[in-house]
């Protein structure tokens, strides 16, 4: 008999093996040597990673006790590898292209990057894979027990399984935490675990033929004993077997140490080719003597064995103790290396969503750049691997050797399995969101427990066996092993269809009612389309709707460029109506109108988001950013221009609106120069005919109408006169004759000439006194010009019998106002404000009415001189005041 | 029966020429010389013709021939139109208005007595 000393320094030797290839495959994937470590073969048998403990002493317990069951176990990864390997690959693709760390960090990245999420899937993987370690410890304790049978000095299980998890953590430690590189490879730890799984088939083939060859008499005497000795096995496609391969076909992809083995350290998508064949080959090779091994045991072992332990103590009673010490090494492999992957996932999973986003939420509050994160996440991982296996332990030695081991592999299997319709839905369906995903999981996860994991203990832990009778609040359609009264035999059965139904729905149900943000929008087309980027024509069609495009076009060029765009492409591809088919050169083609637009870096991001065709890189980012700076100046500039085209358009506008008024004012004085010219002449024309055809024309009526004729001409003449004078004084071209001159004696002037000229010898004109010795220097002809004007119009205008008109000066400090008023007909209101313009003749104006020019003459010669007039309303008659500045 | 012809301008010597020359040719001659209440005047004396001075106090000729031609009375009553202003956009609104005949200020004697007469028919 072996001794346990003995096992233990070949359980040394071996491990210090492993240290020792770990090292060199370290040391050399550093210097990029040893190419082997990058071969399929590596990548595959670190995959074996699958075959742990339970799975090389657990099978041949299994189809010992329950036939061909075992096989299921096979089947699934099998399944797996040969029909879904693209989904393999687009797993591994996604890893690569996003930098995915563990299946927690790809869920929760899918997701939009939630944490929460990836909090919830670690949990669960912890909770899932902490009996699966317990159940490597168990098998490792037990196959120590049985050489140490004998020996009385042998430690306990419990110490041996201590030493175990302390020794495989310290490994774990050394060679899961040496770097943190940004892949999470961990070469010396994949290329020890191909060691491993070389060894354990090895073992297992050892053993295997041994048992065919050398204690039974070759395969036949094995097939005939199979036929006696195992139980019936359950038919092919019963629901147990479906569900079981089912759950191991979930394994591969879904348990933390899978994932880590077949997506992260993964080196390259290609050797999938490889393993697609390799793994169920190696498989194969695993269960092929699984049978003859539990058939041989059961025959030759005593009544009572634990078939669980048949490949070790079959040798072991045959005698070939060396053969029995190959076959622990292939077990001590196969549980130290399951332990050490899952140790190293669930310690990235724990430290990277647990422990990391709580110390910087602590540090964010203190100081920063008090730590180093790097030593920090170091030191995290480490500490979560030890407190991974110590919890292994402890659940080991909480359950140790129950019955409930045994079956909790399964168990687990499926608490972690929920994350699969996450997984799953998340690869290939746009709409799956974080809220469904995060319902999903805790239902399923919640049914899990409720139908599977609380049960197993009998109603030893939390659920009662009283609830597990009749069912929670005595409700029978919550029995847990028969929910809403559906009795399936096999509780595994029932647990796996309601928890992942159940999930499902959850999932499904949410992802339809909720709107999901942004970024998993984002996320969601990068993981979907992962391969887009190679194929992206192809994927680009296939992506975007014709309507996204649409709303995108409209925005980015405008509503009536964007229909224009969309109509002339339809019409191209011969579609009478509705939008064009998206197909990749429409897309392409959008996408340079958009360049036009936003910029080329933005165009293409926005297109790469809306048909879902690639990451938007951060180069992409930079390119986006540039752009908008470089718009941003433009549009500023463009601002400034626009500013000073506006101004000047306002004043051009101004200067037009003048221009326009001018035209329009000389039109009207145009017309109404026509209109007092064509009056007299008129009249003149008209009686000159009458006297030139003599007919009978008396004498009296011959003297009326020369003296209209006369008097006509004379007003022909005085419009002239007046409207040259006008176009003079406002050419400003007049030169004005400035002496100093008496104010008074210009008055006087003024009234005598108006009194003559109007024959109006009755009229009273009053001059006010003291007016004799203000001496103006001014154009002493066009004042009284002005004078003459307004005492003429006081007269003309003047209906009364005594007509009176006053003339006052007031001396100002640096003026004189000369006020000419009357007591005539005034001026109507209205009419007031327009007596100055040209032509401008009142409305009650009548025969006596002038030309309408003799006040805009006023006013345009007193502005000549400086001065001004203005029309003083007033209760009786017209009054006018002139004002003339005093020049020193 | 002579014929009526109502002269409506408001300066003084046209009025009288025109007075002149239409009662020489034996026509009923009646004068008007405001805008206001013109349109009233025709109504109460329902004249033959109208001679209508464009540039009137108050109301213009323009208006004054709009407001007739909206009377059902008067859609063809004839209105012979003067104006001064010898603008080309007065002749085409008058022609809108519905004037029978334009004309521009000075006239000829002979051409005018002739358009009345055509205008009233003889």
């Amino acid at each position: 008999m072996l001794s346990f000393n003995i096992l233990v320094a070949i359980c040394l030797i071996y491990v210090t093996m492993l240290f020792i290839v770990a090292a060199i495959a370290e040391q050399s994937a550093l210097k990029n040597k040893l190419n082997f470590l990058h071969s399929p073969i590596v990548y595959t048998l670190s995959i074996s990673v699958y075959c742990t403990a339970w799975t090389f002493y657990g099978a041949v317990g299994s189809a010992a006790r329950n036939g061909l069951e075992f096989l299921t176990i096979y089947l699934g990864p099998t399944l797996v590898f040969i029909g879904w390997w693209w989904l393999l690959r687009k797993l591994v693709r996604i890893g690569n292209t996003q930098r995915i760390t563990s299946i927690a960090d790809l869920i929760s990245s899918r997701y939009g990057k939630s944490n929460l999420l990836a909090v919830v899937v670690t949990l669960l993987a912890v909770i899932g894979s902490t009996p699966y370690i317990a159940l490597q410890l168990q098998s490792l304790s037990l196959s120590f027990a049985v050489f140490t049978q004998t020996n009385a000095n042998a430690p306990s299980p419990a110490i041996t399984a201590f030493l175990i998890a302390m020794g495989l953590a310290a490994f774990t430690v050394v060679f899961g935490t040496r770097n943190l590189d940004a892949n999470e490879r961990h070469h010396g730890v994949v290329t020890a675990i191909a060691l491993e799984a070389i060894v354990k088939l090895v073992a297992l083939l050892a053993v295997g033929i041994f048992v065919v060859w050398f204690v039974a008499d070759g395969p036949s005497e094995v097939l005939i004993n199979a036929e006696k000795m195992l139980p019936e096995a359950t038919g092919a496609f019963t629901p147990r077997w479906v569900t079981l391969t089912f759950l191991s076909a979930t394994a591969i992809i879904c348990l933390p140490r899978m994932f880590q083995v077949v997506v992260v350290e993964s080196d390259a998508e290609k050797h999938l080719a490889t393993a697609s064949w390799a793994f169920p080959l190696y498989l194969f090779l695993m269960c092929l003597f699984v049978v003859p091994i539990a058939v041989t045991g059961l025959e030759i072992l005593p009544e009572g064995s634990n078939p669980d332990l048949f490949v070790l103590t079959i040798p072991l009673a045959m005698g070939q103790e060396s053969l029995a010490a190959l076959a622990f090494l292939g077990g001590f492999s196969s549980a130290t290396s399951m332990v050490i992957v899952a140790a190293i996932a669930l310690s990235t999973m724990v430290s990277n969503h647990i422990v990391l986003p709580l110390w910087l939420r602590r540090t964010q509050a203190r100081n920063p750049e008090s730590d180093d994160v790097r030593s920090i996440l170091l030191r995290s991982r480490r500490i979560s691997i030890v407190g991974i296996l110590g919890l292994g332990y402890l659940y080991y030695q909480f359950t140790g050797g129950t019955s409930a081991l045994a079956s909790i592999g399964l168990i687990a299997f499926l608490g972690v399995a929920q994350v699969l319709p996450a997984l799953l839905f998340g690869l290939f369906w746009r709409n799956a969101s974080r809220s469904g995903a995060l319902a999903g999981i805790l239902v399923g996860f919640t049914v899990w427990a409720y139908t599977l994991f609380l049960p197993s203990f009998d109603g030893s832990f939390i659920l009662s066996s009283e609830t597990l009778q009749s069912g929670l609040f005595g409700l029978s359609t919550l029995r847990p092993q028969a929910l809403f009264g559906i009795n399936i035999s096999d509780p595994l059965v029932h647990a796996v269809f309601w928890s992942i139904s159940l999930n499902m729905l959850a999932f499904i149900t949410l992802s339809l009612t909720t709107t999901p943000k942004p970024l998993e929008n984002l996320q969601a087309l990068q993981f979907i389309n992962v391969f887009g980027r190679s194929s992206q024509h192809h994927m680009l069609s296939q992506i975007s709707t014709s309507e996204d495009l649409f709303v995108l076009a409209q925005r980015i060029v405008g509503r009536a460029q964007a229909g224009r765009l969309f109509e002339e492409k339809a019409r191209e591809q011969g579609k009478l109506y509705g939008l064009p088919d998206p197909t990749s050169e429409f897309i392409v083609t959008l996408e340079r109108e958009f360049a036009g637009s936003v910029g080329a870096a933005t165009a293409h991001a926005m297109m790469g988001q809306i048909s879902g065709r690639e990451t938007v890189s951060v180069e992409e980012l930079i390119a986006v950013a540039d752009e908008t700076a470089q718009v941003m100046e433009y549009s500023a500039r463009l601002e400034k221009q626009s500013k000073e085209l506006a101004a000047t358009a306002k004043e051009l506008r101004r200067a037009n609106d003048k221009l326009t008024k001018l035209s329009q004012q000389k039109d009207d004085f145009l017309s109404q120069v026509s209109h007092e010219l064509r009056t007299p002449m008129t009249s003149i024309r008209s009686f000159s005919a009458i006297l030139m055809s003599n007919d009978d024309v008396d004498r009296k009526q011959f003297a009326r109408f020369s003296s209209i004729i006369n008097d006509e001409s004379q007003r022909l003449t005085r419009i002239l006169d007046d409207i040259l004078d006008l176009s003079f004084l406002e050419s400003g071209k007049v030169k004005l004759n400035l002496h100093r001159k008496n104010l008074g004696e210009m008055l006087e002037q003024s009234i005598i000439s108006s009194r003559s000229s109007f024959n109006a010898s009755k009229v009273d004109i009053r001059l006010s006194e003291a007016t004799s010795d203000i001496i103006l220097l001014t154009d002493a002809d066009r004042l009284t010009q002005v004078f003459i004007n307004l005492i003429s119009n006081a007269i003309k205008y003047n209906d009364k019998p005594k007509p009176i008109i006053k003339l006052d000066v007031d001396e100002q400090p640096n003026g004189v106002i000369v006020t000419v008023s009357d007591n005539g007909p005034g001026i109507p209101e209205g009419d007031s404000e327009i007596i100055f313009e040209k032509f401008s003749k009142l409305s009650s104006g009548g025969a006596l009415s002038g030309v309408g020019l003799g006040l805009s003459i006023c006013a345009e010669i007193l502005r000549n001189l400086g001065g001004s007039i203005s029309f003083i309303p007033s209760r009786s008659g017209a009054t006018f005041e002139v004002w003339i500045p005093t020049k020193t | 029966m002579r014929k009526s012809v109502l002269i409506v301008e408001d300066e003084p010597f046209i009025l009288e020429a025109l007075s002149f020359l239409l009662k020489r040719e034996r026509l009923k001659v009646s004068t008007f010389t405001d805008g206001k209440g013109c349109v009233e005047y025709i109504q109460s004396t329902k004249p033959d013709l109208v001679i209508l001075d464009m540039m009137l106090p108050n109301r213009s000729g323009m208006q004054i021939l709009e407001d007739l031609r909206a009377m059902d009375a008067f859609t063809s009553l004839p209105v012979l139109m003067l104006t001064a202003k010898g603008q080309k956009k007065d002749r085409a609104a008058a022609e809108q208005a519905g004037v029978s005949l334009f004309m521009t200020k000075p006239f000829a004697n002979k051409e005018i007595i002739q358009n009345v007469h055509r205008l009233l028919g003889k």
